[in-house]
């Protein structure tokens, strides 16, 4: 049942993650709402049964985090990461157009709507480029072009792919990566940990085999990062950086409902418990 | 607790404190998912990772 003054997670999974999550509020006193969003329909109503209270979002599917949220929001909880957020950082074309807006720093991104578009934009960055559907998660859908061919090859099969999102194609510059990139997490407006995502492969996701090493954040990239969360209204996010070996630090993406199972095991740091106490923080403003 | 696996038709042990949510590998080959439903809990075969998984 939902009620008012609640500290709740919602989620369609019970991973790794979630259960640490649970088990930090336990540790300070707090019984979350489990509240799974494939068990039961949130019924909207106006009598904003939920004000007051905070739920963490913490589905693994992006439609179901956007539209739950959505639900949340509208009985009157505050969600981390808000549904205006998470829409945000899940479409990396908006995460990039409000990033550049801010004066952030980001490799340098186009959105085609044609094979002719693709290459004309892969022209001017040159090759290789980067194509990627400007919604996805885990590297999936990331293509590497090194020639014109293999940009053929791939906006072929692309076109094969079923839904409109596959007919918009985010181009993004390649940035020769020093074999690794970097994931922050920053929680409340603080960054709080932080790790290298080390692989000879270009993409570094761990999820695709990238090796999750500790890392330390300068004050440079702090503040980046901090910017960065705040110019999106998110609260609790993963931030992927790349460094550039000649423009240094920049913004790759933005996850609104970050993995840190490896980052725990990686750096040791109490990030679940982290999360509970902001959040437990929220309630007792 | 006891579940029937809507695959295999056979009992699933469950610990008493299942969440729904939790992903379970059953003996007969499939994954499952637990699942609330009229107050109880109840097992569906998990759909696999969506398109829209992951971060």
């Amino acid at each position: 049942m939902l009620i008012a003054s609640t500290i709740g997670i919602a989620y369609d999974v019970l991973r790794w993650e979630e259960r640490a999550l649970i088990s930090a509020f336990k540790s300070l006193g707090v019984n979350p709402l489990l509240i799974h969003v494939k068990s039961e329909p949130i019924i909207l109503t106006t009598n904003n049964v939920l004000e007051g209270s905070v739920i963490l979002q913490r589905c693994m599917s992006n439609y179901l985090a956007r539209a739950s949220t959505e639900a949340l929001e509208g009985l009157g909880a505050r969600v981390i990461n808000s549904a205006e957020a998470i829409a945000k950082c899940s479409d990396k074309l908006w995460t990039a157009s409000i990033l550049m807006r801010h004066g952030i720093p980001i490799p340098k991104v186009a959105v085609a709507f044609s094979t002719e578009g693709v290459i004309k934009v892969v022209n001017e960055f040159g090759y290789p480029s980067v194509i990627k559907p400007i919604s996805g998660s885990w590297g999936r859908l990331v293509s590497l072009v090194r020639d014109e061919e293999e940009l053929r090859t791939v906006m072929e099969h692309r076109s094969y792919l079923p839904g409109q999102n596959s007919k918009v194609h985010l181009v993004q510059e390649f940035i020769r990566k020093p074999g690794r990139d970097l994931r922050v997490f920053v929680v409340g407006g603080e960054v709080v940990t932080a790790i290298y995502r080390v692989s000879n492969h270009w993409i570094t996701n761990t999820a695709r085999g990238g090796k999750a090493v500790p890392a330390k954040v300068d004050d440079e990239l702090k503040e980046l990062v901090i910017k960065t969360a705040e110019v999106l209204g998110a609260e609790f996010v993963g931030i992927d950086v790349f460094e550039d070996p000649s423009r240094g630090y920049l913004i790759d993406e933005v996850n609104p409902v970050p993995e840190f199972k490896r980052t725990v095991a990686a750096t040791g740091y109490d990030l679940p418990r982290k999360v509970a106490e902001y959040l437990i923080s929220l309630v007792r403003r | 607790m006891q579940v029937k696996c809507p695959i295999c038709g056979l009992e699933v042990e469950l610990p008493e404190d299942v969440l729904p949510g939790e992903i379970i590998e059953h003996d007969c080959g499939t994954t499952l998912e637990v699942v609330k439903n009229n107050g109880g809990i109840v097992l569906r075969p998990l759909e696999g990772i969506e398109e829209d998984w992951g971060e």
